[in-house]
């Protein structure tokens, strides 16, 4: 099926790019709206073809701590929800993040706070770039905007997540999980054989053999002065990913008076809306950020330079505006316009707020 | 090249299934596209729509404020998105049930009586493909039939693929209904 164009949503992609990128195992549990992973793992039986495990889990607690089970052996493993079942989640994330284990989290946000709504949403920005668990550390947070990237980033996931051992996460709303589009699915690769994970990931609890030393995963350190060294390794390591990961897309920048800063699939209705302010006259760009932690701040700044504001655009009350402020230092006016609860703006409304909060203000 | 449409009406007439045999459609025929369901609060009323673009170039969003063709399948429909036809764009209604007819001189509209000509036909279960050919005959970009076809089989199930000559025959029958 290599190169063959097919058409799909967002969450039957995840589940077969989950396979095709060599994946040893996922464990979930039903949640709308992303059900459709898990449902099209189950249809596509990869436990007979790569040998990958697809496990429905009791939980959601239960399928993130089966995750850290897995990560612990040097397997590549993952799972994905939605909001209030990557909650449940966060202890689990923590616990990940602290034993410094590679894992892929998918959320396809949906709108709340508590069991909220099953609609679109992209209110668990904070929770996601901002920690979620406790303890300092932070998840590579990856913002698909189209069924492609859902795909994509199953693989660019995978790869920067065995890189740093530190999770990742493919932040996703509702519409990039709901809708079909064009996709094109990866050449089948292999799973990684013993030898290759223990090759790979020699720090992994998979069975001590010859002289190595024993391996032990764990996040407990009851020393404060060894806990303190552990979390200058993470930091570490959290310096080196904003260093080399930032990701982010500049959509007509040139020439533009106006910056429209938005992610996911909202920064397609943006552009939607650029078009259409074009055709007023009014000439806005737009910055895209695809890793929201790290936060392409340096890019911000560049595009902020010469331009008479900002229009942040979300699926929430205003989360991600707060990284925009500080990437600007406040230089230049930043205003948010953002629909909760589910709605989806219009290409017309964000026209309009463009009109409104900053162009007229 | 590029399709705007909405479809929109009651949840069971196969709104979304009729949106992704047009979006399967235009796949085969090397277009960019995209199938976006109903995810607003109308849902809850019982309607269903969905949002299919169909463009040579790259589609930026998912969903619009206008469309190009709209094609609504009950009052509430009609009532919501006749409003939301571009100026020089299409509106196709089916007229069983509807009370309020649309006004608008602006635009070209077709009200269709498909479900007669289901019944005509004999299967009510292909009252949408009857819909799909009345607007296949509308749309300005031509689909080849042949292309129909592939997407008809992309989208159907293996084990209902001895349905496709029965889905092409409601799909010719749709053509003939189309009448200013």
């Amino acid at each position: 099926m290599k190169g063959e164009v097919t058409l799909m949503k967002g969450n039957e992609a995840v589940a077969h790019a989950a396979i095709r990128y060599g994946f040893d195992g996922y464990f979930g549990y039903p949640i709308t709206p992303q059900s459709e992973v898990l449902e099209t793992l189950e249809a596509l039986m990869p436990w007979e073809t790569t040998g990958m495990v697809v496990l429905q889990a009791e939980s959601e607690v239960a399928a993130i701590n089966m995750v850290y089970g897995g990560a612990a052996t040097g397997k590549a493993v993952m799972t994905s929800s939605s909001s209030p079942g990557v909650s449940l989640k966060q202890e689990g994330i923590s616990y990940i993040a602290g034993a410094m284990l590679p894992a892929l989290i998918l959320n396809v946000m949906r709108g709340g706070p508590g069991l909220g709504t099953i609609q679109p949403s992209q209110a668990d920005y904070f929770q996601a770039t901002k920690g979620g668990g406790h303890g300092d550390y932070h998840l590579i947070v990856l913002a698909p905007s189209t069924v492609q990237e859902m795909v994509d980033f199953v693989g660019l996931g995978k790869e920067l997540t065995f890189k740093y051992r530190t999770p990742a996460m493919i932040l996703a709303d509702g519409i990039v999980g709901q809708m079909m589009e064009k996709v094109v699915l990866p050449e089948q690769q292999p799973r990684r054989s013993d030898e290759e994970v223990k090759k790979q990931c020699p720090w992994a609890a998979n069975g001590r053999t010859g002289l190595r030393k024993r391996n032990v995963i764990t996040s407990l350190e009851l020393e404060s002065s060894k806990m303190e060294i552990i979390n200058h390794q993470l930091q570490a390591i959290y310096k080196e990913i904003q260093e080399k990961e930032t990701r982010w897309e500049e959509i007509g920048l040139d020439g533009s008076d106006y910056l429209i800063i938005a992610f996911g699939s909202v920064a397609r209705i943006c552009d939607k809306a650029r078009e259409m302010a074009a055709e007023k006259g009014i000439k806005a760009g737009i910055i895209r950020p695809i890793t929201l932690w790290p936060f392409p701040s340096e890019a911000i700044e560049k595009a902020a330079e010469g331009k008479k504001g900002i229009l942040v655009v979300e699926l929430n009350a205003g989360q991600m505006i707060e990284d925009v402020r500080l990437a600007v230092h406040d230089r230049i006016p930043v205003k948010h316009f953002g629909r909760m609860g589910g709605i989806i703006p219009s290409p017309q409304e964000i026209v309009d707020a463009l009109e409104e909060k900053i162009i007229n203000a | 090249m590029k399709e705007e449409i909405i479809i929109a009406g009651f949840g069971g007439q196969g709104v979304l299934s009729m949106g992704k045999i047009l979006a399967y459609s235009g796949l085969m025929d090397d277009k960019e596209v995209t199938w976006m369901p109903s995810y607003g609060p109308e849902q809850r009323g019982g309607t269903a729509n969905v949002t299919v673009i169909l463009s040579d170039e790259k589609i930026s969003s998912p969903v619009l404020d206008s469309y190009d063709i709209v094609i609504a399948l009950n009052q509430q429909s009609l009532d919501k998105f006749t409003p939301k036809v571009k100026p020089g764009g299409i509106l196709i209604y089916d007229t069983n049930g509807i009370h309020n007819r649309p006004e608008r001189d602006d635009i070209e509209i077709y009200p269709i009586d498909a479900m007669d000509a289901t019944l005509e036909i004999g299967n009510p279960k292909a009252y949408n493909m009857v819909v799909m050919g009345a607007l296949l005959e509308a749309m300005p970009y031509k689909l080849p039939m042949e292309n129909v076809v592939k997407g008809l089989k992309k989208s159907l199930p293996e084990r209902h693929h001895k349905l496709i000559p029965m889905n092409e025959q409601a799909i010719e029958k749709g053509k003939t209904i189309l009448k200013k």
